[in-house]
């Protein structure tokens, strides 16, 4: 195996050993950038020369025992929806096109002070808007088991590098499935925590009831390392929630045995892909055999999860976006003749088409009159959803269900479909809805070699359960060994 | 036909916290343009907001003060705008879940401003009702001219943006504009009293916006109101209100119909201008505001804050009259402003005369500070020279009618009285063997008197010392005369 393949924790267990440097890892890395990325896309903005420079940082510190954490010297992504201090950070729109934070997310930092290489800034749906990364105003990024295809989104970007080998791990978020999606359809392992579990500060708001950042791995372990730095309270935001963190890895092994596993008949109905539903019903089977309690549960507002998330998500995103307003930073058109010209030549401008549907569909959903009929009946309807699964976790310990519908779907198939493409998220939707933690794991491919996921929602705060349950079922399953071939050549 | 005037104001009060609502930048007037910024309220993205408790704590004493009701869990909300002085493109505000509801103000309808005015309606009150308290942020300002070289462009300044408010919402209670006049003056002592607040309108920490309409005198239905904004001062607070009841009865008598808008005082042709209809106006799209968490106040941070409360207006104004025996009048003018009975009180706690106090304050000194447009914070006169004078004139020191001049020059120059008889021609007789001598004489004239002050009647010191101002027409240095004359009994 050449390094671009290795995964984060193999990557991270020859750093610790000295086998080889952060030098040589981060650069066999770019190498690999520099061969697949004009097949790919995944990134918006590439550091090599900061990324050479932590490197050595790195290799010091691994060389005098300073500060050495499993992530020291590991080369990995960011999600461009996250600020990082000086360099460029878009958030996929034109409207942020020369936009350099002052500052650095919360996470970016915590992985940073971890002693982490950054690589880059990854591709992504224009504002985390959209679930084929086509949305990006800088261009598609193609899913590396098939050109042809969409890779996910809205961390589709973030996806594929680790899918190509252009990272050991990568930053995402998911708003209603953008880190799970497009995990299950480049086939790596992408976690959403527990809303407030990761701080939010300086990651660039879409939904912010929903918004959570997460990790994308080949494996559970590369992820439950990331997450293991990314979490814990942050007092920059105030949703974030002050509880003790477990460490991941101490009963990752502990396997599945008597844990009672729960499938919701609701999420095995029509539009489903049968090729998705023979790989997950199989994958319960597996778990079975691995000692785990088959229970049907129920979760009855199932079918009500993509229209509130479409009136909720929008509705917080026409207000988080209108401060792209041309006034003190990013995109400004210019010849406007007044204040009001300003505003609407700029943001009709920097603005792409998904971004501007899900304004105008927000700002119609809080408007006066509508209020009660749109935004409070949603969410009436979500706290409904979250009820569900407190009912559904008295009687199980985890649930599993598809992560997607589908497997990747071809670039510019659904694109002119609104709605087809909000159908893609219909399994990852009510998790962000009731703010709880949800994994995506790699259960198989299709007949035409598309990798799909399997999804775990946990319990809030019981990210240490799905990362047991995805790791057994990791453990006797290779789905996360294969690469794909498409590009080795 | 008679109308009646319907008035309801809209207050917005800058709290003096440290720091800004959400972020910590200091909230200190008056700074350069831009040097008290921060991502946060500069609404760079991914930013957050995280609540100032400070200004939650000011919040309550405010609604305390007027007994509203706090809400244990009260909640933030989104209003929804664009204009370039508001970074976020929304302003962090509260909508159905204030902070508190209720409460009211007990306000006289007759009390003059200071100077001494006319007509003194002893103790006349009405009470206005308060709808709610609620916090807010300040948004930043827009700088339209001043700066060379950029004719037709707008720049904005972002110190302000997220300095805390709070904005206290009136009952349409109020029947005129003096109603409306002393409702914000007792508001403002208040605030300044909790000292949440400078209460300066002229620097816009305290800002009002007036619903005014009218309706046929007996008459239970409201009118159509018109919002009234950008009076910055208490008179034109009045002067815009009563321009527009008068407008409005105008326009009714002409058969016209009020329509409901907003419109804006111009001062200058003291005029109220049409802004927006209400067909323009804005839908703010409020929500509850993601970021934040509900405020959670319990019974325990309700009792702490309450137990800190200052002595209020209505309070020390009836201790003053209790106490002190003051007038009712005078009291209330002392009390109107928190500046005005921290001077009264720290010259009473140097010099005990409170009724002589009272009246130099009023009379002398807010009239002279009046003529100048000055608070009586910017007053070269100290309570500390203030005591020092009224000292000499209780001590025979100095006569009324020499001080009503001498108390003008210590007024213009800040100097002390003692300093000034010194050095005007009244100068005082400072010659030690001049004043021993007029105590010689006052002594042998008053035999018996000082027969008794050898045997303990000490309280007749004073009697000789003003015999001896007497003499010299209250021109003995008084220190040099207690000496010379204790030394003299003592003898
Ligand atoms: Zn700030």
């Amino acid at each position: 195996m050449t390094l671009h393949e290795l995964s984060l924790n193999q990557a991270s267990e020859l750093l610790q050993k000295r086998e080889v440097s952060s030098v040589e890892l981060t650069q066999a890395i770019l190498d690999r950038i520099e061969k697949v990325e004009s097949k790919i896309h995944a990134y918006i903005t590439l550091t090599r020369e900061s990324a050479m420079e932590e490197a050595r940082a790195a290799d010091l510190r691994l060389q005098k025992g300073d500060r050495v954490t499993p992530l020291t010297g590991v080369p990995i992504a960011v999600k461009d929806i996250f600020c990082t201090r000086g360099v460029l950070t878009t958030c996929g729109s034109k409207i942020l096109e020369n936009f350099k934070p002052p500052y650095d997310a919360t996470v970016v930092a915590r992985l940073k002070e971890a002693g982490s290489v950054t690589l880059g800034k990854t591709n992504m749906d224009e504002f985390a808007m959209g679930s084929s990364n086509e949305t990006s105003h800088y261009g598609i990024v193609h899913n590396p088991w098939d050109l042809e295809k969409i890779p996910g989104g809205s961390s589709g970007g973030s996806a594929a590098a680790v899918a190509a080998g252009q990272c050991f791990g990568a930053l995402g978020t998911d708003t209603g499935g953008s880190i799970r999606q497009p995990a299950s359809l480049c086939g790596i392992v992408g976690i959403k925590p527990t809303y407030g579990r990761v701080s939010r500060y300086g990651m660039i708001a879409f939904a912010s009831s929903l918004d959570q950042g997460g990790p994308l791995g080949r494996e559970v372990q590369d992820c439950a390392l990331m997450l293991q730095v990314m979490v814990g309270h942050d007092p920059k935001d105030s949703t974030s929630v002050p509880m003790p963190v477990p460490n991941y890895l101490e009963h990752i092994q502990k396997g599945v045995k008597s844990l009672r596993v729960g499938v919701p008949q609701e999420y095995f109905v029509e539009g489903i892909n049968p090729e998705v539903e023979k790989a997950v019903r199989k994958a319960i089977q597996t778990l079975k055999e691995l000692g785990a309690e088959i229970i049907e549960v129920s979760l009855p507002h199932t079918s009500y999860a993509t229209a509130v998330y479409y009136i909720i998500a929008p509705s917080e995103a026409s207000s988080n976006l209108a401060r792209y307003d041309g006034v003190e930073y990013g995109f400004r058109s210019s010849g406007a003749k007044n204040l009001l010209e300003m505003y609407r030549k700029t943001r009709s401008l920097g603005f792409g088409e998904e971004v501007k549907r899900r304004i105008m569909i927000g700002t119609y959903a809080l408007s006066s009159g509508y209020y009660d009929a749109y935004y409070r009946k949603a969410q009436q309807v979500r706290t409904l959803i979250r009820r569900d699964f407190d009912r559904a976790f008295e009687k199980c310990d985890l649930i599993v269900t598809p992560t997607s519908p589908t497997p990747a779907f071809g670039i510019g198939e659904k694109a002119s479909d609104p709605i087809q493409m909000y159908l893609s998220d219909i399994f990852t939707i009510s998790c962000n809805l009731a703010g709880l933690p949800g994994i995506s794991v790699p259960c198989g491919f299709n007949t035409q070699g598309l990798p799909l996921g399997l999804q775990l929602l946990g319990r809030p705060f019981d990210e240490e359960r799905l990362f047991q349950v995805a790791h057994a079922f990791e453990q006797v399953t290779d789905w996360h060994k294969k690469r794909p071939e498409i590009l080795s050549s | 036909m008679n109308y009646e005037p319907v008035i309801g104001l809209e207050v917005h009060a800058q709290l003096k916290t440290e720091t800004k609502a959400f972020c910590s930048c200091p909230t200190r007037f008056g700074a350069q343009p831009n040097t008290q910024i921060c991502p946060v309220c500069l609404g760079l993205p991914g930013t957050l907001p995280v609540l100032n408790r400070r200004m939650v704590e000011f919040a309550i004493r405010t609604a305390l003060a007027f007994h509203g009701e706090i809400s244990k869990d009260s909640v933030f909300a989104r209003k929804n705008y664009f204009y370039p002085d508001l970074p976020k493109g929304y302003q962090i505000s509260q909508y159905d879940r204030p902070l508190a509801v209720g409460g009211y103000l007990d306000i006289e309808t007759k009390v003059p401003s200071p100077p001494r005015g006319e007509g003194q309606g002893e103790g006349a009150t009405r009470r206005i009702r308060l709808v709610r308290i609620h916090m807010e942020e300040d948004a930043g300002k827009l700088i339209h001219e001043g700066i060379p070289g950029s004719e037709g462009s707008s720049f904005v300044d972002y110190n302000r943006a997220g300095v805390p408010l709070i904005e206290i919402v009136s009952e349409p209670d109020l029947r005129s504009p003096e109603e409306a006049g002393s409702y914000l003056r007792l508001l403002r002592s208040v605030v300044q009293y909790l000292d949440v607040c400078d209460g300066n309108m002229e620097e816009g920490s305290l800002r009002c916006d007036a619903n005014v309409s009218v309706r046929p005198e007996g008459s239970e239905k409201y009118g159509t109101k018109v919002e009234v904004k950008n009076m910055n001062s208490f008179k034109s607070v009045e002067a815009a209100i009563q321009y527009e009841i008068d407008r409005q009865i105008q326009a009714i008598a002409a058969g016209e119909r009020i329509v409901q808008e907003t419109r804006l005082w111009d001062a200058d042709p003291q005029k109220t201008f049409s802004m927006r209809s209400k067909e323009e106006a804005h839908d703010y799209r409020y929500f509850p505001e993601p970021d934040l968490i509900p405020v959670m106040v319990d019974a325990a941070w309700i009792e702490k804050v309450q137990g800190g409360l200052p002595e209020l207006p209505d309070a020390k104004r009836r201790r003053f009259v209790e106490a002190l025996e003051l007038s009712h009048y005078d009291a209330s003018v002392l009390v109107s402003s928190k500046s005005i009975a921290d001077f009264f009180e720290k010259t009473i706690a140097i010099y005990n005369k409170p009724k002589m106090a009272s009246n130099w304050i009023l009379s002398e000194l807010l009239r002279y500070l009046h003529e100048e447009g000055r608070g009586i914070e910017q007053s070269r006169v100290t309570p500390q020279l203030l005591a020092e004078m009224l000292r000499m004139i209780g001590d025979g020191a100095l006569s009324g009618k020499m001080a009503k001049e001498i108390f003008k020059e210590v007024y213009q120059t800040g100097a002390s009285a003692v300093s000034i008889v010194e050095k005007k021609g009244l100068k005082q007789v400072t010659d030690e063997s001049a004043i021993a001598q007029v105590i010689d004489q006052v002594l042998a004239k008053h035999p018996d008197k000082v027969q008794d002050y050898k045997a303990g009647k000490e309280k007749l010191f004073g009697f000789f010392v003003g015999e001896v101002m007497k003499a010299t027409r209250g021109q003995a240095n008084p220190q040099k005369l207690n000496t010379l004359l204790k030394t003299k009994l003592s003898s």
